[in-house]
């Protein structure tokens, strides 16, 4: 089984707390891998650090082989990453449509294919592509700013809290999309308050807390941990 | 009459300068306080140009070099503060501000330089019974042409998605792969080529150049931004329009026998007080159309 991604020893300081301290993870090709861990553990940072938006001070990020660490963004993104930001981040004031195209800002091919494949996983937004995206409903920017980031084509898509401030019936779509998205070949690296949803569908997890990896395992290994399900799934000993 | 129609003039080249400001404002935050100067420097450039070479020569020529200008300034004053809290920046355009009416002070030695006449923009004309320079006719739709090419730019290119993109969320814009500077460098390039555009306009109806000639068109375009709803193109073209024609009116109404003419430049920043508190958005000030 070969990586796509790796970090190696990762620590971000943000002035003089550490973040992130000395994380060292896989994440192997085609798979579905999560982190999960509480408010404030670095989950984001990490996620964050990978896209190139925070700036590490020190370790490696190893892509497909090859280093992006302190690469810039749209670098990264280039290379084949893109990341889900949490909460959305859709573009209010651009059409669904231009939300769209300005996701796949840095290729220079054809897009209409691509459009139409995004349409045909999420048709609301084919309905609504003229709309300004800021009067979408909260599921429908969700799945918006998953249909934007897949039309850089990247390799690994990850995703910030996917599932946060949605109504359950949607948080369940969202799942079923990022299978969906998996299945097509694309690695999809995960940050999900929601264990019990995320741990269901990933291949790997990574619990994470305060800056450090504190368990690993595969999403059922985790999911039938004591202190995981005590922790981070609500289920009383 | 031809205090209409100076206004709907001079409100052209207030527009031409106010987009600068908006657009700059739009994707910055910040006040390009030296957008007024480069103005100026435009002004300056021509007077220097017109003596080293022909007229078709040197207007390309002071487009081009405004641009260059305003493009360097960016990456010297404001890009380095890309980071730093929005004062600090307001700051450092102060100060190139005053960089630039020192560095024109020192070029001309404080003498008033003369405006070079371009024989077309300068000739006279007849219309409505009123004699008035090709220039004043020109202005108005050379602005709206220019202002409609500048929308359809916005809303139709590539590089337009990514200004409104990049005006709303700065870091988002990034991961999806935008390269911030070059949308910013591309901003101070319109911005600074419609300056030197009315730069050209506006001093054609003005006998010379001083290097504190960019103030107080600077400031009322500014006005003009701030009254259309500052970030906005189109509420920044139509506040120039009704700045330069309300200043010019007034200057034909008397009270009592008392000309209001030495009022007119108090009016524009009477009006900007009211407007900061009837209606402090301006305008066409921006809609929120985010979703909590």
């Amino acid at each position: 089984m070969s990586n796509i991604l790796e970090i190696k020893d990762l620590s971000v300081n943000f002035g003089g707390i550490k973040a992130v301290d000395g994380i060292s993870m896989q994440v192997p090709k085609g798979k579905i891998i999560t982190l999960i861990g509480a408010n404030g553990a670095g989950k984001s940072t990490i996620l964050r650090s990978v896209s190139g938006i925070v700036k590490p001070q020190h370790g490696d990020i190893i892509f497909d082989g090859e280093s992006i660490f302190g690469k810039t963004p749209d670098t990264i993104v280039s290379k084949g990453i893109t990341l889900v930001p949490e909460g959305r981040r859709i573009f209010p004031n651009l059409t669904v449509l231009e939300n769209l195209k300005i996701g796949a800002y840095l290729r220079k091919d054809k897009l209409d294919n691509d459009i139409e494949y995004i349409y045909s996983l999420f048709p609301r937004l084919k309905e609504r592509y003229w709309q300004l995206a800021g009067t979408l409903s909260g599921g429908e920017q969700q799945m918006l700013a998953v249909g934007r980031a897949l039309m850089s084509k990247p390799r690994l898509i990850m995703m910030d809290e996917p599932s946060l401030g949605l109504a359950p019936l949607v948080v369940k779509d969202i799942f079923d999309i990022i299978k969906t998205i998996n299945k097509s070949g694309i690695t999809v690296l995960l940050n999900e308050q929601n264990a019990n949803m995320a741990l269901k569908i990933a291949d790997l997890g990574y619990v994470i807390e305060t800056g450090r990896i504190t368990l690993t395992g595969t999403g059922e290994e985790l999911l039938s941990n004591e202190s995981v399900k005590e922790a981070y799934l609500g289920k009383s000993k | 009459m031809d205090y209409l129609l100076a206004g709907i003039s001079v409100g052209g080249q207030y527009a031409l300068i106010a987009i600068g400001y908006t657009m700059v404002y739009g994707i910055l935050r910040l006040i390009n306080f030296a957008h007024g100067d480069i103005f100026m420097v435009a002004g300056l450039i021509m007077v220097y140009a017109t003596t080293a070479m022909p007229l078709y020569l040197s207007i390309p020529f002071v487009l081009l070099v405004t641009v260059i200008i305003g493009v360097t300034i960016e990456r010297v004053a404001y890009k380095p503060l890309r980071s730093a809290p929005r004062m600090s920046v307001m700051i450092s355009a102060i100060g190139v501000s005053y960089t630039l009416q020192n560095i024109a002070l020192y070029a001309t030695g404080g003498l008033a330089k003369v405006y070079p006449t371009i024989p077309f923009l300068s000739n006279t004309v007849k219309i409505f019974g009123a004699t008035t320079k090709w220039v004043t006719v020109i202005t108005p739709v050379l602005t709206i042409a220019l202002v409609l090419g500048l929308v359809a730019i916005i809303k139709f290119t590539k590089i337009g998605i990514a200004m409104r993109a990049v005006s709303k969320d700065f870091e988002t814009s990034q991961l999806m792969g935008v390269k911030i500077n070059r949308v910013i460098s591309m901003t101070f390039v319109i911005g600074s080529f419609l300056a030197a555009v009315g730069s050209i306009l506006y001093f054609s109806n003005y006998p010379s150049v001083v290097p504190t000639s960019g103030s107080m068109p600077g400031l009322k375009s500014f006005v003009a931004a701030v009254f259309g709803g500052i970030g906005s193109i189109p509420g920044a073209v139509v506040g120039a329009f009704i700045i330069g024609i309300c200043e010019n009116l007034i200057r034909a109404v008397s009270i009592g026998g008392v000309s209001l003419t030495p009022f007119s430049d108090a009016f524009t920043f009477a009006l900007l007080i009211v407007i900061l508190c009837v209606k402090p958005s301006g305008l066409f000030g921006e809609k929120v159309t985010d979703k909590v």
